[in-house]
């Protein structure tokens, strides 16, 4: 008996070794073929530009993996600044499904022991851990995005970045609302019946601000629809992403979108044959028949300022904000299948409105708060922990989004929009 | 189809039967050969999947623990902890209580902690503030296990289903307060009181983590002891052979019941309250991270002996911080560094089986039954 086992046991390691003595050999050169076209790669750029990436290591710390719709767009955006500055794989490093915890630090401390330069971290939650890696660490830039403390912590190696991605939002409202006009004029639905429906992550200030910009660009349009927001009080969650949007589906939201990173609310949707917006990723392959158009905020833009500013050890701000005219707001193409006629025209007239100022998307003659208009608000925007208003944000008629501190700082719960 | 066939019975080629005892370097033989096949799989794999180097995958593996000082002594932080929740399990599953609980136990006993440390943070000394903070955590670690005790003692309950709801509960404990401290709705706390360090476990020789191995270590010595030499070791072990023996002997079986998950707890809340203090410095609904479920997996790999757990936890904390390097180094998703860790940890298990028993062939002379 024991020598039948003997028997087995051997054979299988001899497969085994077989297997895995082949593939090293075949690993070896492919490896050094990779070796020789990253070399070339970087002598290429150098030779083009007076900057020199060669020394360079980038780390990224993202809260996911790319299963994500939020940390892929961070991921895919870091890879393609890596092809165009021609660095290598050793000299990006991306840890993923690092916790808003002691491991966050860790990390990034783990990333500084490999040399790198500038280090991204992806997530909120990593920010006081971000802080305390860049006090400690002073040769090192440390860039986080969606952080609000950067602007006033006076940590000159400590930047936080993000986007004015509530007039993305606001533009993909518009294509929205031009599908729901569709919807109208065909008979398909009546006026009073166009309600849509929001999955939201969690009741804070960057999901509000962009639920309620994309409801604006919406209204816009159609001036009758109502909309109707739930939370899954999680990031990340595809059954719970499905589940709300379900939940709203069945309570007759007829178009639904999303501020949470799975692919729970769009698959629901394609399911359900019922026209979906989503946020940093195109859905055409995962609803071909109900994708609409997606807004993302490209991070290429800000990468390259930061890493181009590191490598020539230079200075860069501590807080950024991306528009559209930086490239960092960006609406991914429009699914013809689904998007009503016209819908790219009036994209484009609205956006070149936005970006020469004539248009403003939270103009606050185009919404109230218990029936009276805003005239005045106080934001959080030093966030020092008392969570209490400090700045005056509307100012010539408008909320000043993302101008004081690009984190969003829009959290007011304006009319129309039905919180479940 | 539920007819069945009747009449001929199939007789199998071989059948399974226990053991009595195997030689100790025997079974760690068959450990060993069990490691090295899983490598093996693990290398096919990695090849047919990744076309990488297994070797060098293996090598940026061990660098995860190892590569740097500072890798090190995260890699035994961890492992700190995972060690902690895996003695605080032991006496329960040695009872044979089954403790699916452990996670809400260090979640609600690092709320207690965090209470202290976020509402009077800045008004008392440190030193009281923090003994205070350790006696919360016990004690709430406490509340949680002796709850699905009580239960259990009295009534008969099912304690795998109770402790697990226990943890759902404190889950949503900790939403809750978290909802509340922090209005802006974020749900993240953040470092808290990063300025004054207030509860914070201070450095020991300028290691951060150095508090909470130690105390950990102490605290495996202590449970070795207990277990295997106290009055109380000696009852558990028999309520968890069998309840009825141990009544029969005179022991209270609802007392042992009782006590053993108040020490359970007790260590459950310690660990809770080593990782707000003397890690994490913050609390989320993340805090035991599924380790309260892999304690069950370590303590039973290694047979409830504390001494052995180390050696188990090690194992599990080894794997995952190899996954994560090798995640980064081969830019991988970490998706198949935990294929490779369920591979080796399945052989691992398995290997078990065939120390514990033997496969026979079927003597087809005799009447099989």
């Amino acid at each position: 008996m024991k020598k039948l086992i003997a028997v087995i046991l051997s054979v299988a390691m001899l497969f085994a070794l077989a297997a895995c003595g082949a593939g090293t050999i075949d690993k070896e050169s492919t490896s050094e073929a990779n070796e020789n076209e990253g070399k070339s790669e970087i002598v290429t750029t150098t030779a083009q530009s007076d900057v020199s990436y060669a020394d360079l290591k980038i780390g990224l710390i993202c809260l996911h993996d790319e299963n994500s719709t939020y940390d892929n767009n961070f991921i895919m955006a870091l890879k393609e600044v890596q092809a165009e500055l021609g660095l290598s794989d050793d000299q990006v490093l991306i840890k993923t499904n690092i916790g808003e915890d002691d491991s966050c630090l860790t990390t990034a401390e783990e990333l500084v022991d490999e040399g790198c330069n500038v280090i991204f971290a992806d997530s909120f939650g990593h920010e006081t851990y971000i802080m305390q890696a860049a006090q400690e660490n002073p040769d090192v830039q440390f860039c986080h995005a969606t952080g609000t403390h950067a602007h006033n912590a006076g940590i000159p190696n400590f930047h936080n970045a993000f986007a004015s991605i509530y007039e993305g939002r606001f533009l993909a409202g518009v294509a929205a609302g031009m599908k729901l006009n569709e919807m109208i004029q065909s008979g398909k639905i009546t006026a009073d019946q166009a309600k849509i429906g929001y999955v939201g992550a969690f009741p804070y200030a960057e999901v509000k601000s962009g639920y309620t910009s994309f409801f604006l660009g919406v209204r816009y349009i159609v001036p009758e629809v109502t909309m109707e927001v739930t939370f899954t009080n999680s990031w990340f969650d595809i059954a719970l992403e499905r589940e709300a949007a379900l939940k709203l589906i069945n309570n007759g939201c007829v178009l639904i979108s999303q501020h949470a990173d799975s692919e729970g609310a769009p698959k629901a949707c394609e399911e359900k044959g019922v026209p979906n917006v989503a946020y940093n990723i195109n859905t055409a392959s995962i609803g071909p028949n109900t994708a609409l158009v997606s807004s993302r905020i490209n991070w290429a833009p800000y990468y390259k300022l930061a890493i181009e500013a590191t490598a020539k050890g230079k200075s860069f701000d501590a807080d950024w904000t991306g528009t559209i005219a930086t490239g960092s707001v960006e609406l991914l193409e429009l699914n013809d299948k689904v998007a009503a006629e016209g819908t790219k025209e009036k994209l484009d007239e609205i956006k070149n409105r936005i970006e020469t100022g004539d248009l403003r998307v939270y103009d606050i003659t185009t919404f109230t708060v218990k029936g009276k208009q805003l005239d005045s608000y106080l934001a959080d925007v030093d966030d020092d922990g008392t969570f209490t208003g400090d700045k005056e944000v509307i100012i010539d008629g408008y909320f000043h989004e993302s101008e004081f501190r690009s984190a969003p700082y829009f959290d007011v719960q304006i009319d129309g929009i039905t919180i479940l | 189809m539920s007819s069945n066939s009747s009449g001929k019975t199939h007789e199998p080629l071989f059948h399974i039967a226990k053991r009595n005892s195997m030689v100790w370097w025997k079974a760690w033989l068959i450990r060993g050969i069990s490691v090295i096949v899983s490598l093996l799989v693990c290398a096919v794999i990695i090849v047919s999947l990744t076309h990488q180097n297994p070797l060098e995958v293996y090598g940026a593996m061990i660098k995860g623990s190892f590569g740097t000082n500072r890798k090190f002594w995260t890699m035994l932080q961890s492992l700190a902890i995972l060690l902690c929740i895996s003695l605080a399990v032991t006496p329960a599953f040695k009872m044979k209580f089954w403790n699916l609980g452990a996670e809400g136990q260090v979640l609600f006993g690092g709320l207690c902690s965090m209470v202290l440390m976020f509402m009077v943070g800045d008004r008392i000394p440190n030193v009281i503030l923090i003994l205070a903070m350790l006696a919360a955590s016990i004690l709430g670690g406490i509340i949680w296990g002796l709850i699905p005790a009580v239960f259990k003692a009295k009534w008969g309950t099912n304690e795998s289903l109770f402790t697990l709801m226990m943890n759902y509960i404190a889950i949503q404990l900790v939403s809750f307060a978290i909802m509340i401290w922090v209005p802006s709705g974020s749900s993240v706390m953040g470092l808290v009181n990063s300025g004054t360090k207030a509860g914070w476990l201070p450095d020991l020789f300028g290691q951060k983590y150095l508090i909470n191995i130690l105390t950990v270590a102490v605290l495996t010595a202590v449970m070795f002891v207990y277990l295997k030499y106290s009055k109380h070791g000696y009852e558990i072990s028999v309520v968890g052979e069998s309840e009825s023996t141990a009544r029969y002997i005179g022991i209270d079986v609802k007392k042992v019941i009782i006590r053993t998950m108040i020490l359970s707890g007790a260590i459950c809340g310690l660990s809770g309250f080593l990782l707000v203090s003397g890690t994490n410095h913050t609390i989320s609904k993340e805090l035991a991270g599924g380790n309260g479920f892999t304690a069950i997996m370590v303590s039973w790999l290694a047979k409830f002996n504390p001494v052995m757990m180390i050696l188990t936890s090690f194992i599990v904390v080894f794997l995952q911080r190899g996954a994560g390097e090798i995640a980064t180094k081969f830019n991988l998703n970490t998706s198949l560094a935990d294929i490779l860790t369920g591979i080796i940890i399945f052989f691992i298990i398995g290997c078990e089986f065939f120390i514990n028993y033997k496969i026979m062939r079927t003597n087809s002379g005799k009447e099989g039954k």
